[in-house]
């Protein structure tokens, strides 16, 4: 049985009511993705819902990441990649061209799959993109960088050594710290990219718990090949599978149903490892 | 058999290539090094350069070196973030502009003297003197400079491109902040390869900066190069050879140290790409 108070979740939930009272955050019509006139993603619908964490499942190759870029337009960045369709985010379509894309990658933070500090020191990582964004009080400043730090559970961490070059910290830490710098610009939505999938198990589970600890404050979308970990941490969870060569979402909902009642033969087969 | 005689021809060859530096490493300390000395070095030349020292040839050359990098560095550098941030690789200009580089670093120095010459020296009116000097040695070495910091950024983790971007920060303020300190060590070996060119270079600058060997007053007054006081020595003054051979033996090791820098930035640099890929 499905009990609303669960927040749709198998694993545990922590500060997530919003999710209990779904509503879409970023909605996605019609969105077909082609590299070079190969279409990679077809004809996908679905909404994102307001903190929650969104899971999107599937084999390598049917299209999960090239769906998660689509979301900020980090796919504008590969060439020979082109958008059909809509996305929607705060009542507009981002695919609009007049879409002031700095702002919208401001609001839409990424995390990717190899952790990817800037070759600064940790205090420049986290100061640089609020310079950006015109905050230039440096109590102000340091104020911001060690409430990101505390949240990402880095501060105890690396507080005394805030102008060590980040790329020397170690690979879960350098993870935090790029969460860290996405939070620093206090963004609505957060896209993760298989975020623990470089890291050994015991960092994994300390960015897995931080994930965790996101929901209800931000709408998180994170891709994972990891299907255990998708049951801990989603609400909802996308499945995505490869028809004729073509990538194409086979089922969406809450994540307890999609996992424990799929209702699409593929989804089960993939779910109880026949297939995928 | 064969094989033993084939190894012997080829440690032959390459040592033949070695005596041919050691003897002129040799040649030049033996007529140069009894010559060269502080007073050498701090003294103005005498007695069209058989006499004296070189100082005024040494301030000369450091004016046209520092015009030269001060001409370079950022139109190389603007060229190369172009090539390598702002544009596509297929892109129509930027293939016109690379193969134009390319055809520019295989032109004669003396066809840049000429081009100096009419250019800078006529045309602009800055007659024989360092400015017009060391801008012609900054079109000599742009080409090559180019495109090493355009290969250096190219080289330049693409991750960190993606994270600039995706926290909203604009393209230029990526580059300036993060993607051309990351290249920072190519750039310096491309701009030491291009200043040890640079100060080598002889023919450029005779029609350019000129024959004076007076101390150069500012940059609009001609000044005389190290190299092409050499030269000056050794083709129109009798008497001159030790001196031409001195000075030949300081500009030898001027060069050998220059490239010594540019070899240890470069391992630094590769050795910083091995350690961010295996990071």
């Amino acid at each position: 049985m499905i009990s609303p108070d669960k927040g749709f979740t198998i694993g545990q939930l922590t500060e997530a009511k919003a999710c209990c009272e779904p509503t879409p955050h970023l909605s996605v019509q019609n969105l077909s993705i082609n590299y070079h006139q190969k279409t990679v993603l077809d004809n996908v619908n679905l909404d994102i819902y307001k903190g929650c964490i969104t899971a999107l499942i599937g084999p390598s190759g049917c299209g999960k990441t090239s769906f998660l870029s689509a979301l900020n337009r980090m796919l504008d960045m590969t060439t020979g990649a082109t958008v059909s369709g809509q996305v929607t985010f705060n009542g507009e379509n981002i695919y609009k061209s007049d879409k002031d894309l700095l702002q919208l990658r401001r609001r839409v933070g990424m995390i990717f799959q190899k952790p990817n500090p800037f070759p600064l020191s940790i205090y420049r990582n986290l100061a640089l993109p609020l310079k950006e964004i015109g905050i230039k009080n440096k109590q102000l400043i340091e104020h911001k960088i060690e409430t990101v730090l505390k949240e990402v559970g880095l501060w105890e961490e690396v507080h005394h050594q805030l102008d060590m070059t980040a790329t020397k910290l170690s690979g879960g830490q350098q993870q935090r710290l790029c969460i860290a710098r996405a939070l620093v610009l206090q963004p609505e939505v957060l896209l993760m990219d298989e975020p623990c999938s470089a890291l050994d198990p015991i960092s994994s589970a300390v960015v897995e718990d931080l994930i965790v600890s996101l929901r209800g404050r931000y709408t998180v979308v994170i891709v994972t090949h990891n299907l255990a970990q998708a049951k801990r941490v989603a609400n909802y969870a996308a499945f995505f599978w490869m028809q004729e060569r073509v990538g194409k979402l086979i089922e969406f909902g809450r994540s307890q149903n999609l996992f424990e009642q799929p209702q699409n033969t593929l989804t089960a087969a993939f779910i109880d490892g026949r297939k995928g | 058999m064969a094989e033993h005689l084939f190894q012997f021809v080829i440690w032959c060859v390459a040592l033949l290539v070695l005596m041919v530096l050691l003897w002129l490493v040799y040649g030049l300390l033996d007529h140069g090094l009894a010559k060269l000395s502080f007073e050498f070095l701090l003294s103005e030349p005498q007695n069209a350069g058989r006499d004296g020292g070189i100082i005024s040839i040494l301030v000369a050359t450091l004016l046209i070196l520092a015009v030269t990098l001060l001409a370079a560095l950022p139109l190389g550098l603007a060229s190369a973030v172009w090539l390598a941030e702002f544009t596509a690789t297929h892109h129509f200009w930027a293939r016109k502009v690379r193969l134009a580089l390319d055809v520019m670093a295989g032109v004669p120095s003396i066809v840049f003297g000429l081009f100096g010459y009419a250019f800078f020296g006529i045309f602009m009116g800055m007659g024989f003197s360092v400015l017009s000097g060391g801008l012609t040695l900054a079109c000599m070495i742009l080409p090559v400079f180019i495109r090493t910091c355009e290969i250096g950024l190219r080289g330049v983790n693409n991750s960190w491109r993606q994270g600039a971007a995706a926290l909203g920060m604009p393209k230029i303020k990526a580059v300036w902040y993060i993607l051309l300190p990351a290249a920072m060590p190519a750039i310096s070996a491309g701009l030491i390869l291009g200043i040890g060119r640079a100060t080598a270079e002889t023919a450029a600058l005779m029609f350019t900066s000129g024959y004076v060997d007076r101390m150069p007053e500012s940059v609009m007054d001609s000044g005389r190069a190290l190299s092409v006081h050499i030269y000056d020595l050794s083709m129109n003054v009798t008497g001159g050879d030790a001196a031409a051979q001195a000075s030949a033996l300081l500009l030898l090791m001027i060069i050998i140290v220059l490239n010594m820098l540019a070899y240890a930035v470069t391992d630094l640099w590769l050795g910083r790409r091995l350690s961010n890929d295996l990071a």
